[in-house]
Protein backbone atom coordinates (compact mmCIF):
# COMPACT_ATOMS: atom_id res chain seq x y z
CA UNK A 1 0.00 0.00 0.00
CA UNK A 2 1.33 3.40 -0.24
CA UNK A 3 0.97 6.16 2.14
CA UNK A 4 1.21 10.17 1.26
CA UNK A 5 1.72 11.88 4.71
CA UNK A 6 2.38 16.01 4.81
CA UNK A 7 4.23 17.66 7.15
CA UNK A 8 4.15 21.62 7.65
CA UNK A 9 7.34 23.64 9.13
CA UNK A 10 5.53 25.68 12.26
CA UNK A 11 6.57 27.65 14.80
CA UNK A 12 7.08 25.45 18.11
CA UNK A 13 3.99 24.91 20.37
CA UNK A 14 6.54 26.14 23.38
CA UNK A 15 7.46 29.18 21.98
CA UNK A 16 6.28 32.91 22.85
CA UNK A 17 4.69 33.83 19.88
CA UNK A 18 4.90 37.95 19.29
CA UNK A 19 4.03 40.18 16.30
CA UNK A 20 6.85 42.18 14.45
CA UNK A 21 6.49 45.78 15.37
CA UNK A 22 5.55 46.94 12.43
CA UNK A 23 3.38 43.83 12.25
CA UNK A 24 4.05 42.45 8.84
CA UNK A 25 4.37 38.95 10.60
CA UNK A 26 5.51 36.87 13.68
CA UNK A 27 9.21 37.35 14.72
CA UNK A 28 10.80 34.31 13.78
CA UNK A 29 14.79 35.13 15.02
CA UNK A 30 15.09 32.61 17.26
CA UNK A 31 11.92 30.90 17.27
CA UNK A 32 12.37 27.16 17.15
CA UNK A 33 10.76 25.25 13.88
CA UNK A 34 8.96 21.72 14.23
CA UNK A 35 7.14 19.57 12.24
CA UNK A 36 3.32 20.04 13.22
CA UNK A 37 2.81 18.06 16.15
CA UNK A 38 -0.46 16.46 14.29
CA UNK A 39 1.74 15.74 11.02
CA UNK A 40 4.06 13.64 13.40
CA UNK A 41 1.29 11.58 14.43
CA UNK A 42 0.24 11.34 10.72
CA UNK A 43 4.09 10.05 10.10
CA UNK A 44 3.26 7.79 13.23
CA UNK A 45 0.38 6.46 11.94
CA UNK A 46 1.77 5.57 8.57
CA UNK A 47 4.45 3.58 9.65
CA UNK A 48 2.03 1.62 11.84
CA UNK A 49 0.21 0.82 9.06
CA UNK A 50 2.98 0.20 6.65
CA UNK A 51 4.36 -2.26 9.22
CA UNK A 52 0.85 -3.65 8.96
CA UNK A 53 0.19 -4.05 5.67
CA UNK A 54 3.49 -3.34 3.59
CA UNK A 55 4.17 -0.49 1.26
CA UNK A 56 5.66 2.60 1.09
CA UNK A 57 5.64 5.99 3.03
CA UNK A 58 6.10 9.10 1.06
CA UNK A 59 6.44 12.22 3.19
CA UNK A 60 5.64 15.46 1.53
CA UNK A 61 6.11 19.42 2.26
CA UNK A 62 5.02 22.53 0.94
CA UNK A 63 7.46 25.31 1.63
CA UNK A 64 10.37 27.05 1.39
CA UNK A 65 14.21 25.18 1.17
CA UNK A 66 14.58 24.85 5.11
CA UNK A 67 11.22 22.56 5.22
CA UNK A 68 13.47 19.66 4.00
CA UNK A 69 14.64 19.54 7.66
CA UNK A 70 11.28 18.46 8.29
CA UNK A 71 10.91 15.51 5.50
CA UNK A 72 14.33 14.38 6.61
CA UNK A 73 12.91 13.95 10.57
CA UNK A 74 10.06 12.02 8.93
CA UNK A 75 12.53 10.45 6.55
CA UNK A 76 14.42 9.64 10.25
CA UNK A 77 11.42 8.07 11.81
CA UNK A 78 11.08 5.08 9.11
CA UNK A 79 9.29 7.16 6.07
CA UNK A 80 11.13 6.26 2.45
CA UNK A 81 11.14 8.81 0.62
CA UNK A 82 10.53 12.49 0.31
CA UNK A 83 8.69 15.42 -2.02
CA UNK A 84 9.42 18.77 -1.56
CA UNK A 85 7.06 21.15 -3.21
CA UNK A 86 8.63 24.29 -3.39
CA UNK A 87 6.60 27.55 -2.78
CA UNK A 88 7.73 30.69 -1.20
CA UNK A 89 4.76 33.11 -0.17
CA UNK A 90 1.16 32.98 0.92
CA UNK A 91 -0.56 30.09 0.35
CA UNK A 92 -4.29 29.10 1.90
CA UNK A 93 -5.84 26.17 2.38
CA UNK A 94 -7.25 25.58 -1.01
CA UNK A 95 -3.76 25.69 -2.85
CA UNK A 96 -2.65 23.40 -0.42
CA UNK A 97 -4.83 21.33 -1.41
CA UNK A 98 -4.62 21.91 -5.40
CA UNK A 99 -0.87 21.31 -4.83
CA UNK A 100 -1.37 17.83 -3.49
CA UNK A 101 -4.27 17.26 -6.04
CA UNK A 102 -1.67 16.97 -8.20
CA UNK A 103 1.06 14.64 -6.54
CA UNK A 104 -1.81 12.43 -5.49
CA UNK A 105 -2.35 12.26 -9.38
CA UNK A 106 1.15 11.21 -9.79
CA UNK A 107 2.09 9.27 -6.94
CA UNK A 108 -2.03 7.04 -6.56
CA UNK A 109 -1.26 6.70 -2.98
CA UNK A 110 -4.11 4.62 -1.29
CA UNK A 111 -4.52 7.00 1.89
CA UNK A 112 -3.78 10.30 2.72
CA UNK A 113 -3.00 11.15 5.89
CA UNK A 114 -2.75 15.01 7.00
CA UNK A 115 -2.42 16.35 10.55
CA UNK A 116 -6.19 17.87 11.77
CA UNK A 117 -4.76 21.89 11.65
CA UNK A 118 -1.82 23.29 11.85
CA UNK A 119 -0.93 24.54 14.96
CA UNK A 120 -0.31 28.27 13.28
CA UNK A 121 -2.89 28.83 11.09
CA UNK A 122 -5.16 26.51 12.83
CA UNK A 123 -8.01 26.48 10.05
CA UNK A 124 -8.33 22.66 9.68
CA UNK A 125 -9.24 22.84 5.68
CA UNK A 126 -6.80 21.26 3.91
CA UNK A 127 -7.73 17.56 4.33
CA UNK A 128 -10.60 17.93 3.63
CA UNK A 129 -10.77 20.39 0.39
CA UNK A 130 -8.37 17.81 -0.59
CA UNK A 131 -10.51 14.63 -0.68
CA UNK A 132 -13.36 16.88 -2.13
CA UNK A 133 -11.30 17.76 -5.00
CA UNK A 134 -10.57 13.80 -5.26
CA UNK A 135 -14.08 12.65 -4.91
CA UNK A 136 -12.98 10.56 -2.14
CA UNK A 137 -14.33 10.00 1.16
CA UNK A 138 -12.84 11.82 4.82
CA UNK A 139 -12.25 10.63 8.33
CA UNK A 140 -11.13 13.77 10.04
CA UNK A 141 -10.09 14.19 13.61
CA UNK A 142 -9.15 10.15 13.63
CA UNK A 143 -8.98 8.34 17.36
CA UNK A 144 -8.00 5.29 15.43
CA UNK A 145 -7.50 3.73 11.79
CA UNK A 146 -8.25 0.34 10.58
CA UNK A 147 -7.63 -1.07 7.05
CA UNK A 148 -9.27 -4.29 5.82
CA UNK A 149 -10.42 -5.12 2.56
CA UNK A 150 -9.89 -2.07 0.69
CA UNK A 151 -11.73 0.20 2.97
CA UNK A 152 -11.03 1.92 6.13
CA UNK A 153 -12.52 1.94 9.15
CA UNK A 154 -12.09 5.43 11.12
CA UNK A 155 -12.76 5.96 14.71
CA UNK A 156 -13.50 10.21 14.98
CA UNK A 157 -13.33 12.88 17.97
CA UNK A 158 -16.94 13.90 17.17
CA UNK A 159 -18.97 16.23 19.18
CA UNK A 160 -20.35 14.60 22.30
CA UNK A 161 -18.43 11.53 21.78
CA UNK A 162 -16.73 9.09 19.37
CA UNK A 163 -17.84 8.34 15.65
CA UNK A 164 -16.82 5.54 13.62
CA UNK A 165 -17.43 5.71 9.68
CA UNK A 166 -16.11 3.72 7.06
CA UNK A 167 -14.14 5.29 4.12
CA UNK A 168 -13.80 3.43 0.48
CA UNK A 169 -9.85 3.47 -0.18
CA UNK A 170 -8.20 5.59 -1.73
CA UNK A 171 -9.29 8.02 1.39
CA UNK A 172 -8.27 11.06 2.97
CA UNK A 173 -7.63 10.28 6.86
CA UNK A 174 -6.83 13.39 9.08
CA UNK A 175 -5.65 13.01 12.42
CA UNK A 176 -6.41 14.02 16.11
CA UNK A 177 -3.98 14.09 19.07
CA UNK A 178 -4.58 10.78 20.64
CA UNK A 179 -4.37 8.52 17.33
CA UNK A 180 -1.25 7.30 18.15
CA UNK A 181 2.37 8.55 20.35
CA UNK A 182 4.77 9.03 17.65
CA UNK A 183 8.37 7.13 17.95
CA UNK A 184 11.61 9.00 18.18
CA UNK A 185 13.71 8.50 15.69
CA UNK A 186 16.74 6.55 16.48
CA UNK A 187 20.44 7.14 15.99
CA UNK A 188 20.31 4.41 13.00
CA UNK A 189 17.26 5.91 11.16
CA UNK A 190 18.79 9.56 11.62
CA UNK A 191 22.09 8.23 9.81
CA UNK A 192 19.71 6.06 7.27
CA UNK A 193 17.34 9.10 6.52
CA UNK A 194 20.58 11.27 4.63
CA UNK A 195 20.45 8.34 1.83
CA UNK A 196 16.55 8.66 1.25
CA UNK A 197 15.24 10.32 -1.51
CA UNK A 198 14.31 13.57 -1.45
CA UNK A 199 12.75 15.02 -4.72
CA UNK A 200 12.28 19.06 -4.84
CA UNK A 201 9.92 20.12 -7.19
CA UNK A 202 8.64 24.04 -8.16
CA UNK A 203 5.31 24.54 -7.26
CA UNK A 204 4.43 26.63 -10.02
CA UNK A 205 5.23 23.71 -12.33
CA UNK A 206 2.57 21.61 -11.41
CA UNK A 207 0.12 24.00 -13.56
CA UNK A 208 -2.54 24.88 -10.55
CA UNK A 209 -3.58 28.63 -9.73
CA UNK A 210 -2.46 29.51 -6.29
CA UNK A 211 -4.35 32.85 -6.64
CA UNK A 212 -5.44 33.38 -2.68
CA UNK A 213 -8.58 32.52 -1.85
CA UNK A 214 -8.14 34.02 1.88
CA UNK A 215 -5.57 36.31 2.31
CA UNK A 216 -4.27 37.62 5.67
CA UNK A 217 -4.36 41.20 5.39
CA UNK A 218 -3.65 42.20 9.30
CA UNK A 219 -2.01 40.77 12.22
CA UNK A 220 -2.53 41.90 15.99
CA UNK A 221 -2.24 41.02 19.68
CA UNK A 222 -5.29 40.73 21.19
CA UNK A 223 -5.69 42.99 24.43
CA UNK A 224 -4.20 41.23 27.35
CA UNK A 225 -6.21 40.60 29.97
CA UNK A 226 -6.68 42.68 33.29
CA UNK A 227 -4.32 41.71 35.98
CA UNK A 228 -6.20 39.34 38.60
CA UNK A 229 -5.59 38.70 41.64
CA UNK A 230 -4.50 36.22 44.31
CA UNK A 231 -6.87 35.44 47.57
CA UNK A 232 -5.47 34.61 50.62
CA UNK A 233 -8.43 31.62 51.44
CA UNK A 234 -11.32 29.79 50.49
CA UNK A 235 -13.43 32.24 52.26
CA UNK A 236 -12.30 35.41 50.22
CA UNK A 237 -12.89 33.60 47.10
CA UNK A 238 -16.52 33.28 47.78
CA UNK A 239 -16.82 36.33 49.15
CA UNK A 240 -15.17 37.95 46.35
CA UNK A 241 -16.82 35.79 43.57
CA UNK A 242 -20.12 36.19 44.62
CA UNK A 243 -20.19 40.11 45.59
CA UNK A 244 -17.23 41.38 42.93
CA UNK A 245 -17.54 39.53 40.03
CA UNK A 246 -21.21 38.26 40.49
CA UNK A 247 -20.62 34.96 39.19
CA UNK A 248 -22.60 32.93 41.90
CA UNK B 1 -26.58 42.54 -1.90
CA UNK B 2 -25.30 39.60 0.15
CA UNK B 3 -27.62 36.94 1.15
CA UNK B 4 -26.65 33.40 3.15
CA UNK B 5 -27.18 30.32 4.41
CA UNK B 6 -27.13 29.08 7.18
CA UNK B 7 -26.32 25.21 7.96
CA UNK B 8 -28.22 24.27 10.80
CA UNK B 9 -26.90 21.67 12.58
CA UNK B 10 -29.36 19.53 15.29
CA UNK B 11 -28.47 15.96 17.69
CA UNK B 12 -31.24 13.65 19.19
CA UNK B 13 -34.30 16.42 17.60
CA UNK B 14 -32.89 19.45 18.75
CA UNK B 15 -31.26 22.56 17.98
CA UNK B 16 -27.74 22.81 18.23
CA UNK B 17 -27.48 26.51 19.71
CA UNK B 18 -24.35 27.16 18.38
CA UNK B 19 -25.69 27.54 15.01
CA UNK B 20 -27.35 30.71 16.06
CA UNK B 21 -24.38 31.79 16.63
CA UNK B 22 -24.01 32.14 13.00
CA UNK B 23 -27.30 33.44 12.35
CA UNK B 24 -26.04 36.52 14.62
CA UNK B 25 -22.97 36.93 12.22
CA UNK B 26 -24.24 36.77 9.14
CA UNK B 27 -26.54 38.97 10.31
CA UNK B 28 -23.66 41.31 10.84
CA UNK B 29 -23.25 41.56 7.09
CA UNK B 30 -26.86 41.97 6.14
CA UNK B 31 -29.39 40.85 4.13
CA UNK B 32 -31.70 37.86 3.64
CA UNK B 33 -30.85 34.43 5.87
CA UNK B 34 -31.99 31.17 4.60
CA UNK B 35 -31.32 27.92 6.87
CA UNK B 36 -30.93 24.38 6.11
CA UNK B 37 -31.81 21.29 7.94
CA UNK B 38 -30.64 17.96 6.50
CA UNK B 39 -31.93 14.91 7.74
CA UNK B 40 -34.33 12.98 8.79
CA UNK B 41 -37.94 13.88 11.22
CA UNK B 42 -36.31 17.22 11.33
CA UNK B 43 -39.65 18.95 11.53
CA UNK B 44 -39.17 20.47 15.15
CA UNK B 45 -35.61 21.73 14.26
CA UNK B 46 -36.98 23.74 11.52
CA UNK B 47 -39.25 25.31 14.35
CA UNK B 48 -36.94 25.72 16.29
CA UNK B 49 -35.10 27.77 13.60
CA UNK B 50 -37.58 29.63 12.02
CA UNK B 51 -38.22 32.68 14.33
CA UNK B 52 -34.57 33.34 13.08
CA UNK B 53 -34.25 33.21 9.75
CA UNK B 54 -36.17 34.70 6.34
CA UNK B 55 -36.76 30.86 5.25
CA UNK B 56 -35.79 27.25 6.74
CA UNK B 57 -35.30 24.83 4.27
CA UNK B 58 -35.58 21.17 5.05
CA UNK B 59 -33.63 18.22 3.13
CA UNK B 60 -35.44 15.01 4.06
CA UNK B 61 -33.31 12.26 2.78
CA UNK B 62 -32.47 8.76 3.68
CA UNK B 63 -28.71 9.97 2.12
CA UNK B 64 -28.73 12.32 5.01
CA UNK B 65 -30.59 10.62 8.16
CA UNK B 66 -26.96 10.19 9.34
CA UNK B 67 -24.27 13.16 8.96
CA UNK B 68 -21.36 12.34 6.73
CA UNK B 69 -19.19 14.35 5.03
CA UNK B 70 -19.41 14.28 1.73
CA UNK B 71 -23.22 13.59 0.88
CA UNK B 72 -23.97 16.74 2.52
CA UNK B 73 -21.32 18.67 1.30
CA UNK B 74 -22.82 18.03 -1.78
CA UNK B 75 -26.45 18.39 -0.79
CA UNK B 76 -25.32 21.83 0.94
CA UNK B 77 -23.49 23.28 -1.88
CA UNK B 78 -26.54 22.41 -4.52
CA UNK B 79 -28.75 24.41 -2.06
CA UNK B 80 -26.40 27.41 -1.39
CA UNK B 81 -25.98 27.09 -5.70
CA UNK B 82 -29.85 26.89 -6.21
CA UNK B 83 -30.14 29.80 -3.52
CA UNK B 84 -27.73 32.01 -5.36
CA UNK B 85 -26.44 32.90 -1.77
CA UNK B 86 -23.08 34.87 -1.34
CA UNK B 87 -22.26 33.86 2.10
CA UNK B 88 -22.70 30.04 3.79
CA UNK B 89 -22.25 29.89 7.54
CA UNK B 90 -21.84 27.14 9.90
CA UNK B 91 -20.73 26.87 13.67
CA UNK B 92 -17.37 25.76 14.01
CA UNK B 93 -18.10 22.73 15.89
CA UNK B 94 -16.83 19.50 15.29
CA UNK B 95 -19.32 18.84 12.45
CA UNK B 96 -18.75 21.90 10.97
CA UNK B 97 -15.09 21.85 10.88
CA UNK B 98 -15.69 18.08 9.27
CA UNK B 99 -17.97 19.74 6.43
CA UNK B 100 -17.66 22.93 5.78
CA UNK B 101 -14.43 23.08 3.91
CA UNK B 102 -16.19 20.50 1.62
CA UNK B 103 -18.66 22.74 0.89
CA UNK B 104 -16.11 25.57 -0.02
CA UNK B 105 -14.44 23.20 -2.04
CA UNK B 106 -17.25 22.74 -4.16
CA UNK B 107 -18.29 26.04 -4.22
CA UNK B 108 -14.73 27.07 -5.04
CA UNK B 109 -14.89 29.52 -2.25
CA UNK B 110 -12.61 30.69 -0.15
CA UNK B 111 -13.16 29.53 3.89
CA UNK B 112 -12.77 31.49 6.72
CA UNK B 113 -12.33 29.16 9.58
CA UNK B 114 -13.46 29.86 13.40
CA UNK B 115 -14.20 33.93 12.52
CA UNK B 116 -14.43 35.77 15.99
CA UNK B 117 -15.90 38.82 14.38
CA UNK B 118 -17.59 40.06 10.97
CA UNK B 119 -15.76 43.21 9.64
CA UNK B 120 -17.61 43.69 6.67
CA UNK B 121 -19.17 40.96 3.79
CA UNK B 122 -15.26 39.69 2.99
CA UNK B 123 -13.03 40.56 6.05
CA UNK B 124 -13.16 39.05 8.98
CA UNK B 125 -10.82 38.32 12.10
CA UNK B 126 -9.92 35.02 13.49
CA UNK B 127 -7.68 33.38 15.97
CA UNK B 128 -4.02 32.41 14.57
CA UNK B 129 -1.09 30.66 16.73
CA UNK B 130 -3.49 28.80 19.59
CA UNK B 131 -4.85 32.68 19.84
CA UNK B 132 -1.86 34.33 20.37
CA UNK B 133 -2.60 36.34 17.39
CA UNK B 134 -5.85 37.72 16.09
CA UNK B 135 -5.62 37.73 12.20
CA UNK B 136 -7.75 40.07 9.99
CA UNK B 137 -8.47 37.84 6.58
CA UNK B 138 -10.13 38.85 3.79
CA UNK B 139 -11.81 36.11 1.12
CA UNK B 140 -11.49 37.06 -2.32
CA UNK B 141 -14.17 34.67 -4.05
CA UNK B 142 -17.36 35.85 -4.91
CA UNK B 143 -18.87 33.07 -2.69
CA UNK B 144 -17.48 32.76 0.72
CA UNK B 145 -18.04 30.30 3.14
CA UNK B 146 -17.36 31.03 7.16
CA UNK B 147 -17.43 28.97 9.95
CA UNK B 148 -17.62 30.47 13.36
CA UNK B 149 -16.86 30.47 16.68
CA UNK B 150 -19.25 30.44 18.87
CA UNK B 151 -17.99 32.29 21.60
CA UNK B 152 -17.93 35.05 20.32
CA UNK B 153 -21.08 36.05 18.87
CA UNK B 154 -24.41 36.54 21.20
CA UNK B 155 -27.66 34.49 20.66
CA UNK B 156 -29.60 36.40 18.51
CA UNK B 157 -33.43 37.63 19.64
CA UNK B 158 -35.84 35.69 17.87
CA UNK B 159 -38.62 37.39 15.80
CA UNK B 160 -41.62 36.63 13.20
CA UNK B 161 -41.09 32.87 12.41
CA UNK B 162 -39.80 32.23 8.72
CA UNK B 163 -41.50 30.14 6.33
CA UNK B 164 -40.57 26.79 6.74
CA UNK B 165 -40.84 25.01 3.12
CA UNK B 166 -39.33 21.83 1.83
CA UNK B 167 -36.55 21.30 -0.47
CA UNK B 168 -35.76 18.31 -2.69
CA UNK B 169 -31.95 16.91 -2.48
CA UNK B 170 -29.82 14.32 -3.93
CA UNK B 171 -26.82 13.10 -1.78
CA UNK B 172 -25.55 11.50 -4.72
CA UNK B 173 -23.05 8.59 -4.53
CA UNK B 174 -20.39 8.27 -1.92
CA UNK B 175 -17.50 6.94 -0.84
CA UNK B 176 -17.58 6.65 2.56
CA UNK B 177 -20.91 5.90 5.10
CA UNK B 178 -21.63 6.80 9.04
CA UNK B 179 -21.48 3.28 10.76
CA UNK B 180 -22.24 4.07 14.68
CA UNK B 181 -22.11 7.21 17.39
CA UNK B 182 -20.83 5.99 20.99
CA UNK B 183 -22.05 9.12 22.91
CA UNK B 184 -20.09 9.88 25.72
CA UNK B 185 -23.84 10.44 28.21
CA UNK B 186 -24.12 12.98 30.56
CA UNK B 187 -27.15 14.45 32.93
CA UNK B 188 -24.37 17.74 33.08
CA UNK B 189 -24.98 20.91 30.56
CA UNK B 190 -23.17 20.52 27.83
CA UNK B 191 -19.46 22.02 28.21
CA UNK B 192 -20.09 24.58 25.12
CA UNK B 193 -22.78 26.50 26.45
CA UNK B 194 -22.60 25.76 30.18
CA UNK B 195 -22.49 28.33 32.32
CA UNK B 196 -20.39 27.35 34.83
CA UNK B 197 -17.20 25.15 33.95
CA UNK B 198 -15.38 22.85 36.19
CA UNK B 199 -12.24 21.57 35.32
CA UNK B 200 -9.52 19.69 36.36
CA UNK B 201 -5.96 18.86 35.51
CA UNK B 202 -3.01 16.75 36.52
CA UNK B 203 -2.68 18.29 39.75
CA UNK B 204 -5.84 15.92 40.27
CA UNK B 205 -3.09 12.87 40.77
CA UNK B 206 -5.79 10.66 39.22
CA UNK B 207 -9.23 9.35 37.87
CA UNK B 208 -10.38 8.69 41.40
CA UNK B 209 -9.54 12.81 41.74
CA UNK B 210 -11.96 13.50 39.22
CA UNK B 211 -14.97 11.65 41.31
CA UNK B 212 -14.28 12.62 44.46
CA UNK B 213 -12.99 16.80 43.91
CA UNK B 214 -14.27 17.81 40.39
CA UNK B 215 -17.21 16.30 40.37
CA UNK B 216 -18.66 17.48 43.57
CA UNK B 217 -18.07 20.81 43.33
CA UNK B 218 -19.89 20.45 39.49
CA UNK B 219 -22.83 19.50 41.22
CA UNK B 220 -22.66 22.45 43.40
CA UNK B 221 -22.70 25.03 40.80
CA UNK B 222 -24.67 22.67 38.19
CA UNK B 223 -21.52 23.22 36.52
CA UNK B 224 -20.19 21.04 33.04
CA UNK B 225 -17.14 19.66 33.29
CA UNK B 226 -13.80 19.95 31.12
CA UNK B 227 -10.21 19.00 31.31
CA UNK B 228 -7.07 19.41 30.71
CA UNK B 229 -5.02 18.10 27.55
CA UNK B 230 -3.03 15.74 29.84
CA UNK B 231 -5.44 14.29 31.76
CA UNK B 232 -7.80 13.04 28.39
CA UNK B 233 -4.55 11.93 27.35
CA UNK B 234 -3.89 10.05 30.26
CA UNK B 235 -7.29 8.26 29.77
CA UNK B 236 -8.98 9.85 33.05
CA UNK B 237 -11.87 11.49 31.83
CA UNK B 238 -13.60 11.15 27.83
CA UNK B 239 -11.45 12.71 24.94
CA UNK B 240 -14.72 14.84 24.63
CA UNK B 241 -14.29 17.01 27.89
CA UNK B 242 -10.95 18.32 26.71
CA UNK B 243 -10.75 22.55 26.69
CA UNK B 244 -8.29 23.94 24.29
CA UNK B 245 -6.48 24.79 21.08
CA UNK B 246 -7.53 21.80 19.60
CA UNK B 247 -10.35 20.19 21.39
CA UNK B 248 -13.39 22.87 22.88
CA UNK B 249 -13.35 26.36 22.84
CA UNK B 250 -15.78 27.59 25.63
CA UNK B 251 -16.41 30.73 27.37
CA UNK B 252 -18.47 30.67 30.43
CA UNK B 253 -19.55 32.86 33.11
CA UNK B 254 -17.69 31.04 35.13
CA UNK B 255 -14.49 28.88 34.84
CA UNK B 256 -12.47 27.27 37.33
CA UNK B 257 -9.10 25.64 36.23
CA UNK B 258 -8.13 22.96 39.09
CA UNK B 259 -4.79 21.55 39.37
CA UNK B 260 -4.39 22.86 36.21
CA UNK B 261 -0.98 24.83 35.11
CA UNK B 262 -2.35 27.01 32.30
CA UNK B 263 -0.61 25.65 28.98
CA UNK B 264 -0.58 28.28 26.30
CA UNK B 265 -3.35 25.47 24.27
CA UNK B 266 -5.18 25.27 27.02
CA UNK B 267 -5.68 28.82 27.76
CA UNK B 268 -6.49 28.94 23.86
CA UNK B 269 -9.46 27.09 25.04
CA UNK B 270 -11.17 29.14 27.81
CA UNK B 271 -9.60 32.71 28.39
CA UNK B 272 -12.72 34.15 27.10
CA UNK B 273 -14.53 33.49 30.21
CA UNK B 274 -16.21 35.85 31.70
CA UNK B 275 -14.04 34.97 35.56
CA UNK B 276 -11.33 32.73 36.07
CA UNK B 277 -10.79 31.33 39.19
CA UNK B 278 -7.36 29.44 39.32
CA UNK B 279 -7.08 26.56 42.17
CA UNK B 280 -2.70 25.03 42.05
CA UNK B 281 -0.40 24.64 44.67
CA UNK B 282 1.87 26.21 42.69
CA UNK B 283 2.63 30.00 42.59
CA UNK B 284 4.16 30.44 39.38
CA UNK B 285 2.11 28.21 37.38
CA UNK B 286 0.66 30.09 34.20
CA UNK B 287 -2.62 29.70 35.07
CA UNK B 288 -2.15 32.41 37.14
CA UNK B 289 -1.60 35.32 34.55
CA UNK B 290 -5.10 34.61 33.46
CA UNK B 291 -7.13 34.31 36.05
CA UNK B 292 -9.40 36.75 37.79
CA UNK B 293 -8.78 35.25 41.47
CA UNK B 294 -6.07 32.53 42.19
CA UNK B 295 -5.96 30.42 44.89
CA UNK B 296 -2.25 29.16 45.48
CA UNK B 297 -3.57 25.95 48.09
CA UNK B 298 -3.64 22.00 47.72
CA UNK B 299 -6.81 21.36 45.90
CA UNK B 300 -7.18 18.49 47.92
CA UNK B 301 -8.11 20.77 51.12
CA UNK B 302 -8.85 23.67 48.54
CA UNK B 303 -11.62 22.24 47.13
CA UNK B 304 -13.97 20.05 49.56
CA UNK B 305 -13.59 23.67 51.59
CA UNK B 306 -14.72 25.62 48.76
CA UNK B 307 -17.53 22.86 48.29
CA UNK B 308 -18.96 23.55 52.01
CA UNK B 309 -18.56 27.22 51.64
CA UNK B 310 -20.91 27.28 48.62
CA UNK B 311 -23.27 25.18 50.04
CA UNK B 312 -23.54 27.66 52.78
CA UNK B 313 -23.70 30.46 50.60
CA UNK B 314 -26.43 28.81 48.95
CA UNK B 315 -28.26 28.34 51.99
Amino acid sequence: MKFLVTVKRVTDYEAKIKLKADKSGIVTDGVNMIMNPFDEIGVEEALRLKEKHGGEVVVLSIGGADAVAQIRSALAMGADRGILVKHDGALDSFGVAKILTKIVEKETPDVVIMGKQAIDDDSSQAGQILAELLGWGQGTFANSVVIDGGKAKVVREADGGLETVSLDLPAVITTDLRLNEPRYASLPGIMKAKKKPLDEIDASSLGVDLGLKVKVIGLEEPSAKKAGQKVPDVATLVQKLKSEAKAI
Amino acid sequence: MASHLIVVEHTGGKLVKATLAAVTAASQVGGDIHALVLGQGVDAVAAEVAPFVKQVHVGEHAGVKERAAQPFAKVIADVAKSLGVSHVWAAATGAGKDILPRVAARLDAGMASDISAVLSENTFKRPMWAGNITGTVEVTTATKVISVRPTEFAQPAPGAAGAIAAVAVDPGASKMSWVSFDAVVSDRPALSDARVVVSGGRGLKGPEGFKTIIEPLADVLGAAIGASRAVADAGWVPNDWQVGQTGKVVAPELYIAVGISGAIQHVAGMKGSKCIVAINKEPEAPIFQIADYGLVADLFKAVPELIEALKAAKA
